[in-house]
């Protein structure tokens, strides 16, 4: 088990240290992650992998502050995140993240637009100045002329543009996105990934959880999860090796 | 509180969940209309029956003699009691008695004037009568005083007579044949609170003199002074001791004199109706109940149809505090506008069908010479009490949206945007 000092967890853009988290039901409970050690620095394209039920999705909830952890610490972007209550959740979560969902959770009655918007809308932004650096955003991924459309007027990847559109609107520091292509065919898939990839060009933090090796491929680093703890990091030089590796390992399965 | 944001958010949302407001609202505003139905239906109900009861005096008393039923002093029952004009003296004279006119009634009366006749009845009177039946005379005066000294043949006719008689001619000063007897005619009434007016009204003297009545009465109308039942039963009793003493009859006899009292019917039934006013607020409780159980219920239903919506918010930055804010100004703009039209259409419908009600009644009124004839007057609810019932619904609104909305912006937004 590694330790850091207090300067280390706060220059890191996340920091896990000893993660654990169980879910109870009834008497049973479930432990679902058993210690995580975690680094991610600033600007780092990071994938988590791993199978069902290995706790790839309690830990990304975990990094996005929404849900929280029994044991161990969390420090983001140089804070410790513990004990919080959900207004100071609330508040992180729309300052420093954005998040991007399988599902893409627009809020079917609102349009492009308005959906876009609403991150500012709990920023205090006035509706028109919000509405104008919206539009800005749905320019920059290509959607302008859908701005005026109800979500279910969109196609998926129009959708998911959507939801990133939105995601970033906050300039937050890291983007949290869980299975971004899940709903989503390769091509748009691949579409998906190179805006992340863009934005994290710009120095964003992004970091997503997938279960499509060619999408945590293109990432620069992999975390595999399994039963509850890493069980590897693949840093970006490795990932041909592991590739193959892994390739080899479903020949076999 | 105000913030022009939050509410042009609110409005988005209300827009584009036209379904979800129609039914909240619908809830609310039947509630307070079907409210109003019930409280105006029972003020006009009650307003009508006190109406009819005020055309003749409120406390009027009838009396009039029988054949004993009860043996008293040795003497054995089936003893007919007859009044005479000492009796009349007599109550004029006690206490608590306003108007008192005694009656002679005169058998087989037809009247004539020239070649027309018709059967109708001649009640002998004191002046008294024109109040204690609230007689309202349309031309010339009522039966007076000197009439009664004198034993004047004068004759106060019923508009129907005169309209029978006269067709509508001068007949005042005229003279109408009273079972061949020539009487002048000194004036034209109407009864109050009838439709008929088919009365000739003549001096009791006069009666008695001419249709062999010497000093004998049949009955009493009377007025008393009375504010309570209790007192104008003990008015009715002292009537009623008093003759029995005079007459010796047992007072508890009710076939020897027989007595109808206008003030103790009358306030029973306002009685009565205090009970069905009582009951219709129970109703309209029970309306009530049901309107807040239904805005409960579909608040419920809302905050769970929007768990997702909340999670959603609260993942890009909503704090619980907004959360419950925005369904709650929500519920309660929603319910205050729907109250508000349930309020204004109930108040409108009352007023409607009061208009409606006006209109027969003054129809009725005008064919009958000035008295309609209804059952129901003047439904309307006071203000007062739909307004207070309109704010209870919008807070049982609040309080039914508070508490699913306090809940859903508690649940972890990853719990609210779990697909399935």
């Amino acid at each position: 088990m590694e330790f850091y000092t207090d300067l280390e967890n706060r220059k890191a853009m996340i920091r896990l240290n000893n993660v654990h988290k169980s879910y109870g039901i009834g008497n049973n409970s479930l432990h679902v992650l058993k210690g995580i050690d975690l680094l991610i620095e600033k600007g780092e394209f990071v994938s988590i992998m791993g199978s069902s039920g290995s706790g790839k999705s309690t830990l990304l909830n975990i990094l996005g502050i929404l849900d929280n952890y029994d044991d161990g610490s969390y420090y983001l972007n140089g804070t410790l995140i513990k004990d919080m209550s959900e207004k100071q959740a609330a508040r992180l979560r729309n300052e420093l993240l954005g998040f991007v969902f399988q599902s893409f959770n627009l809020i079917s009655y609102k349009n492009a637009m308005e959906n876009v918007a609403l991150p500012l809308y709990y920023q205090g932004v006035n509706r028109k100045k919000r509405n104008k650096i919206a539009l800005e955003y749905l320019e920059k991924l290509g959607l302008l002329p859908w701005a005026t459309h109800m979500p279910n007027e969109l196609s998926g990847g129009q959708k998911q543009r959507v939801a990133i559109a939105r995601s970033l609107i906050t300039q937050p520091k890291i983007i949290v996105a869980d299975e971004p292509t899940g709903a989503l065919d390769s091509s748009t898939s691949y579409e998906v990934m190179e805006i992340l990839k863009e934005i994290n060009d710009d120095g964003i933090t992004v970091v997503i959880v997938t279960h499509e090796h060619d999408i945590a491929a293109m990432t620069h680093k992999i975390i595999r999860l399994k039963d509850g703890v890493i069980s590897e990091i693949i840093q970006n030089g490795d990932l041909k090796e592991w590739k193959h590796q892994y390739q080899k390992e479903l020949e076999i399965a | 509180m105000f913030d022009i944001d939050k509410w042009q958010e609110i409005f988005a949302t209300i827009k584009k969940n036209k379904m979800r407001t129609f039914l909240t609202g619908f809830s609310v505003a039947w509630g307070i209309f079907m409210l109003m139905i019930l409280l105006g239906a029972g003020n006009g109900l009650s307003n009508g029956v006190a109406e009819n009861f005020m055309r003749d005096a409120v406390n009027a008393m009838w009396l009039w003699s029988g054949r004993t039923s009860i043996p008293y002093q040795g003497m054995k029952e089936n003893r007919q009691i007859q009044f005479t004009n000492a009796d009349y003296d007599l109550i004029k004279e006690l206490d608590g008695i306003e108007h008192a006119s005694g009656r002679y009634f005169i058998s087989g009366n037809r009247f004539a004037y020239g070649t027309e006749y018709g059967e109708y009845t001649a009640i002998t009177c004191h002046p008294e009568l024109k109040e204690v039946e609230s007689i309202e005379m349309t031309s010339g005066r009522f039966i007076n005083q000197l009439d009664i000294r004198e034993s004047r043949k004068s004759v106060v006719l019923g508009k129907d007579i005169y309209d029978a008689l006269f067709k509508g001619e001068a007949a005042i000063g005229e003279y109408v044949k009273i079972n061949n007897v020539p009487f002048k005619v000194v004036g034209i009434c109407l009864e109050g609170g009838s439709t008929r007016h088919r009365n000739a009204y003549i001096p009791v003297s006069t009666g008695q003199r001419v249709f062999n009545g010497a000093n004998r009465l049949h009955n009493f109308a009377l007025t008393i002074n009375a504010n309570s039942i209790e007192e104008s039963k003990a008015i009715e009793d002292r009537v009623r001791a008093t003759l029995a003493r005079k007459h010796k009859f047992d007072e508890t006899d009710r076939a020897a004199l027989g007595s109808y009292n206008k003030l103790e019917n009358y306030l029973q039934t306002m009685r009565i109706f205090e009970a069905i006013k009582i009951f219709i607020w129970i109703i309209g409780a029970g309306t009530l109940i049901a309107g807040v159980v239904g805005v409960s219920n579909i608040m419920l239903i809302v905050v769970k149809e929007r768990t997702k919506e909340i999670g959603i918010r609260k993942a890009i930055g909503a704090s619980p505090a907004s959360v419950v804010g925005l369904v709650l100004l929500e519920s309660i703009l929603i319910t205050t506008i729907a109250g508000y039209i349930g309020l204004v259409l109930g108040t409108g419908l009352m007023e409607g069908l009061n208009f409606i009600v006006e209109q027969q009644f003054a129809a009725s009124a005008a064919t009958n010479s000035g008295s309609g004839e209804t059952v129901f007057r003047n439904p309307t609810v006071d203000l007062n009490i739909a307004v207070t019932a309109t704010l209870l619904l919008v807070f049982a609104g609040a309080i039914a949206g508070y508490i699913p909305a306090k809940r859903a912006a508690r649940i972890k937004p990853i719990e609210a945007l779990r697909d399935e």
